[in-house]
């Protein structure tokens, strides 16, 4: 009967409000997180910004650029693919978009016959890249959140092992850049070779730097913490994009919640109105039916507390009629 | 007067004026006062002692990095640099300990420049701790 579907509904707005509380509570927290990340990556410019242009006086300086960091390959082969994504879901399409990307990538490559290589940093993309039988060169979890130097250096040694040795011949990088709070885009990038600025005409070199122990020594020093100091900016990007994705990946949800909770209540209330309604009509009908079929009026039980019965030799005449 | 930065990869820990920077790179020690040529040099592991103009010194343990002096700016780039303000000495002499004890076992090369570095901090607090 209606009191059935009343419950039901009832039941499932509960549980609807449940879930609303959580991603509510995960909107608020992604939005503390995005100021967070955000400051990070601000206080993490400075560091890279002097580290370039240490790297800019160094060339100006005369440098004879020759590293293997440098090392460019005429038509590469190997390519490996750094993708950086999240442990965790919840997060719209902020996963799926740079595997989406990274794939895609891959796939050009192997059609011009070329070979790749995968470092894989988040759950999300080892699962994605594993379950489709990729094969994975390294895969780092348990950073993607709030990335530290440590990590990107870790990362960047990988990275830069595989390439210095010559199994790869360029790398890639496969992230979500931080536009804004309300948009983040997923970049492919040239991570190495490390590109070399044409030196600037003209550039009489205001410098005339000296060097310790050398420019070629410094350089030999200075390049590797150049790709930790990149790596390190595009994991904080990667983390605070994830963070933005995942609080308005939220709020949608909690949106929907409360739009759901309205139109379930609108529809259990309505229900319940039913329920009402009916009931009414069948105490009526049945009352009427009891009426009908039952002509005399000591049939009812309640007849006998009414004032006929208590002054009968009055009110008899009178009632008895209009039966 | 120096413009000096201290920057490490995930902030910037010191920034301020002073008349001299002392710091040791390969090739040996090196202080820098106004004026003097542009100059880019590796550090090794060392303290950087940054004087101003008042005689105070701010001393900092860097573990590796770089320093950059042009016009008057100096910048130190480092991984991981700590103010003699903020070490945890407790901390420190607990990674000395730990640093000794894996190199007794593995005679390798991280082992060795931990010890180093834990030396270096412990050193840093310690002359902070004799002039307070």
């Amino acid at each position: 009967m209606a009191g059935g579907k009343e419950r039901v509904l009832k039941r499932r707005i509960s549980s609807v409000q449940s879930t609303k509380k959580i991603t509510r509570a995960m909107e608020l927290i992604a939005a503390t997180r995005v100021a967070k990340a955000q400051e990070r990556a601000n206080q993490a410019r400075p560091y890279a910004e002097q580290i370039t242009g240490v790297i800019q006086d160094l060339a100006e300086g005369g440098a004879e650029v020759d590293h293997p960091l440098l090392r460019q390959v005429e038509n590469p082969q190997r390519v490996a693919f750094v993708v950086i994504t999240s442990d965790r879901g919840l997060a719209g399409a902020y996963n799926s978009s740079v595997i989406r990307a990274a794939e895609r990538e891959v796939q050009a490559l192997r059609a011009e016959g070329g070979d790749y290589s995968l470092i894989l940093i988040g759950k999300k993309a080892e699962g994605y890249f594993r379950f489709r039988g990729y094969r994975i060169d390294a895969s780092f979890n348990g950073m993607s959140d709030r990335p530290t130097f440590d990590d990107a250096r870790r990362v960047a040694d990988e990275v830069s092992e595989l390439f210095v040795s010559g199994v790869v011949d360029q790398v890639e990088l496969v992230y979500t850049r931080f536009l804004s709070l309300a948009s983040q885009r997923v970049a492919v990038r040239r991570f190495l070779p490390l590109q070399t600025r044409e030196r600037e005409t003209g550039g009489e070199a205001l410098a005339g730097f000296e060097f310790e122990p050398s420019p070629e020594g410094v350089l030999a020093n200075l390049l590797p913490r150049y790709v930790e100091a990149r790596l390190f900016a595009a994991l904080l990007d990667a983390a605070a994009s994830e963070h933005a994705a995942r609080q308005r990946a939220m709020k949608a949800a909690t949106d929907n919640a409360e739009e759901l909770i309205t139109k379930l209540s609108r529809e259990m209330n309505r229900a319940r109105q039913d329920a009402i309604t009916t009931e009414i009509m069948e105490i009526v009908g049945g009352a009427e039916a009891l009426r009908a079929d039952k002509g005399a009026p000591d049939d009812l039980l309640l007849d006998h507390l009414f004032a006929e019965h208590l002054f009968p030799e009055r009110l008899a005449a009178e009632h008895t009629t209009p039966r | 007067m120096l413009q000096v930065e201290l920057v490490s990869p995930e902030r910037i820990l010191f920034s301020g004026e002073a008349e001299t920077v002392i710091a040791r790179t390969t090739g040996g020690d090196i202080a820098f006062q106004s004026g003097h040529i542009p100059f880019i040099g590796t550090l090794v592991i060392h303290p950087v002692r940054i004087i101003s103009a008042d005689g105070t010194e701010e001393v900092v343990a860097v573990h590796e990095g770089f320093v950059e002096c042009a016009h008057d700016r100096v910048t130190i780039l480092s991984d991981a640099a700590e103010l003699a303000s903020q070490i945890d000495v407790e901390r420190a002499r607990a990674a000395e300990a730990r640093a000794e004890q894996s190199r007794e076992h593995v005679d390798d090369a991280s082992a060795e420049a931990a010890l180093r570095r834990a030396r270096i901090r412990l050193s840093v607090a310690g002359g902070l701790g004799l002039k307070m």
